[in-house]
């Protein structure tokens, strides 16, 4: 059902036609894993790395210069490169690691590869936001620095971090999309195949409102964790 | 010097002590030769302008900075020459208290005093009796599940004294402590410190912009004026008759504010 055939109405309304939905849902689901396992790594990477260049920042809690401009040059370097140039270029190493260079877990190393650097600048400036005066203070205690890293620093900057991470897992999901487009499969495998190649627009209407429902959640999530933080802490 | 008698070491001895700054390029000597001796159980105020070096100064002394040259010797102990590890341990002996109170907004006011308690690895019930007392101390018992965020001004300063005395320091650096909080609760904060100070004996270092600050709560005074110590003595001596052109002027200030202050009550 196109639009150039159908007017608008028709094609809003076959949208929610349950033919429709049994392709979509299966495809929601394949973008959900993949959102999930990739968020999980940029979690866990993209965390470290990003506490790792801040506190080896020359005046950090433990400077390490040349680490940290090594990682620094690293980070910029994958940041450089467009999603899709990321995409392509990850085929290569997931057909190294899966055996074969399409389907959903070969393009969540794409994905990882993305948004692991990207997270990582985003916790640099969530941390960097602590006032100095605290961990100051915590010097002054005779704290040591991984003390302080873990039960100051990260503890101070949560809501910030959390925030942060609501931001990189909407970015997980919209190159998510974009990699479906290359054999990964998911929402944006389905909205290119049939919303655009095959001109079935109400398919394409359906594949945005998943993806409108999954960005909403994750943002309210993400807002409302952060927001009752700032609560408990009578910070608003 | 040979024929000098030398002067009584005190408990915390600042000698010629040195620091700089390179701010854009620029060589800023902060202290230029600074020495100091503090006795044992005193409450020593050091008063100075913005920029004469008084913050540089305390932050030297538990070595938040490291001075370029001099010593600071705290108890005996010589800051400078410690390890990591021990310098921890020593900073654990010197409290320190801020002009913005620095308290963790993470944390409970429970938690924020427990910090230093659990820095030095005590047991949970060791934690529980430290943190009450210190509370106690401060008269904040009640205010414990609190946030800091919550609390007054003046709370937030007794947080962070009692925070500072949870692991009953010989030294309290107080930096600018009351300079953010309104006379009233400037006084009472002072009078705490004056408190603690009978009580435990704990060796005070009052950094201050403040004369009153330093009239009401200090016993022995200096003058820092450009990074130099350009004047020192009893509180009372130098007030009654300062001889540094900062002194002078702290006291020209003050009594203009004073005369000010009386012709605009009439009114």
């Amino acid at each position: 059902m196109s639009l150039l055939n159908t007017p608008f109405w028709e094609v809003l309304k076959a949208s929610f036609a349950p033919e429709v939905w049994a392709e979509i849902l299966p495809a929601a689901f394949d973008t959900l894993y993949m959102t999930l396992v990739a968020s999980a790594i940029t979690l866990v990477f993209g965390f470290a790395l990003g506490v790792a260049i801040t506190v080896t920042r020359r005046d950090g809690l433990l400077p390490a210069a040349t680490f940290n401009a090594a990682a620094g040059w690293l980070i910029n370097c994958f940041r450089s490169l467009p999603q899709m140039i990321m995409i392509i270029l990850m085929i290569p190493v997931a057909r190294l690691v899966f055996g074969r260079s399409y389907g959903m877990n070969s393009c969540i190393i794409a994905l990882a590869a993305s948004c692991v650097p990207m997270y990582a600048r985003i916790v640099e400036s969530s941390l960097l936001e602590i006032s100095k005066g605290k961990i100051e203070a915590a010097k002054s205690m005779g704290s040591g620095n991984l003390r302080i890293i873990f039960r100051v620093l990260l503890p101070e900057t949560l809501p910030s971090l959390i925030r942060g991470f609501t931001v990189a897992v909407v970015a997980i999901i919209s190159m998510s999309a974009l990699a479906g487009n290359f054999g990964a499969g998911g929402i944006g495998d389905i909205a290119v195949r049939f919303g655009f190649q095959r001109f079935r627009h109400e398919v394409l209407f359906a594949c945005v409102y998943v993806l409108v429902v999954i960005v909403q959640a994750v943002q309210f999530a993400g807002d409302t964790a952060s927001k009752l933080i700032l609560k408990k802490r009578r910070l608003i | 010097m040979s024929g000098q008698i030398p002067a009584p070491k005190g408990y915390l001895e600042i000698e010629n002590l040195k620091k700089s700054f390179t701010v854009r390029g620029e060589r800023l000597e902060v202290l230029r030769g600074v020495s100091l001796s503090v006795e044992e159980g005193d409450i020593f105020g050091v008063i100075g302008l913005s920029g004469a070096g008084k913050s540089t100064l305390a932050r030297c002394v538990n070595r938040l900075e490291t001075p370029d040259s001099g010593s600071v010797v705290v108890g005996g102990v010589d800051m400078l020459r410690l390890s990591a590890r021990e310098l921890n341990r020593e900073r654990q002996r010197i409290g320190m208290i801020f002009q913005q109170f620095n308290l963790f907004e993470s944390k409970t006011v429970y938690q924020n005093i427990a910090y230093p308690l659990r820095v030095r690895g005590l047991r949970k019930d060791e934690i529980d009796r430290g943190v009450r007392e210190a509370a106690e101390v401060v008269g904040l018992s009640d205010k414990l599940p609190a946030y800091p965020a919550g609390l007054s001004g003046g709370e937030k300063q007794r947080v962070g004294i009692a925070r500072a005395l949870a692991n009953r320091p010989d030294v309290l650096l107080s930096d600018e402590a009351t300079s953010s909080l309104d006379p009233r609760t400037t006084l009472s904060i002072l009078e705490l410190l004056k408190d603690v100070n009978r009580a435990f004996g704990v060796t005070i270092l009052l950094i201050t912009h403040e004369m009153d600050a330093v009239k009401y709560a200090c016993r022995n005074m200096a003058v820092l004026e450009n990074g130099v110590i350009s004047e020192r003595g009893v509180t009372r001596d130098v007030f009654s008759n300062p001889n540094s052109s900062t002194g002078k002027m702290f006291m020209r200030v003050y009594a203009e504010m004073r005369e000010e202050y009386t012709e605009g009550g009439g009114i």
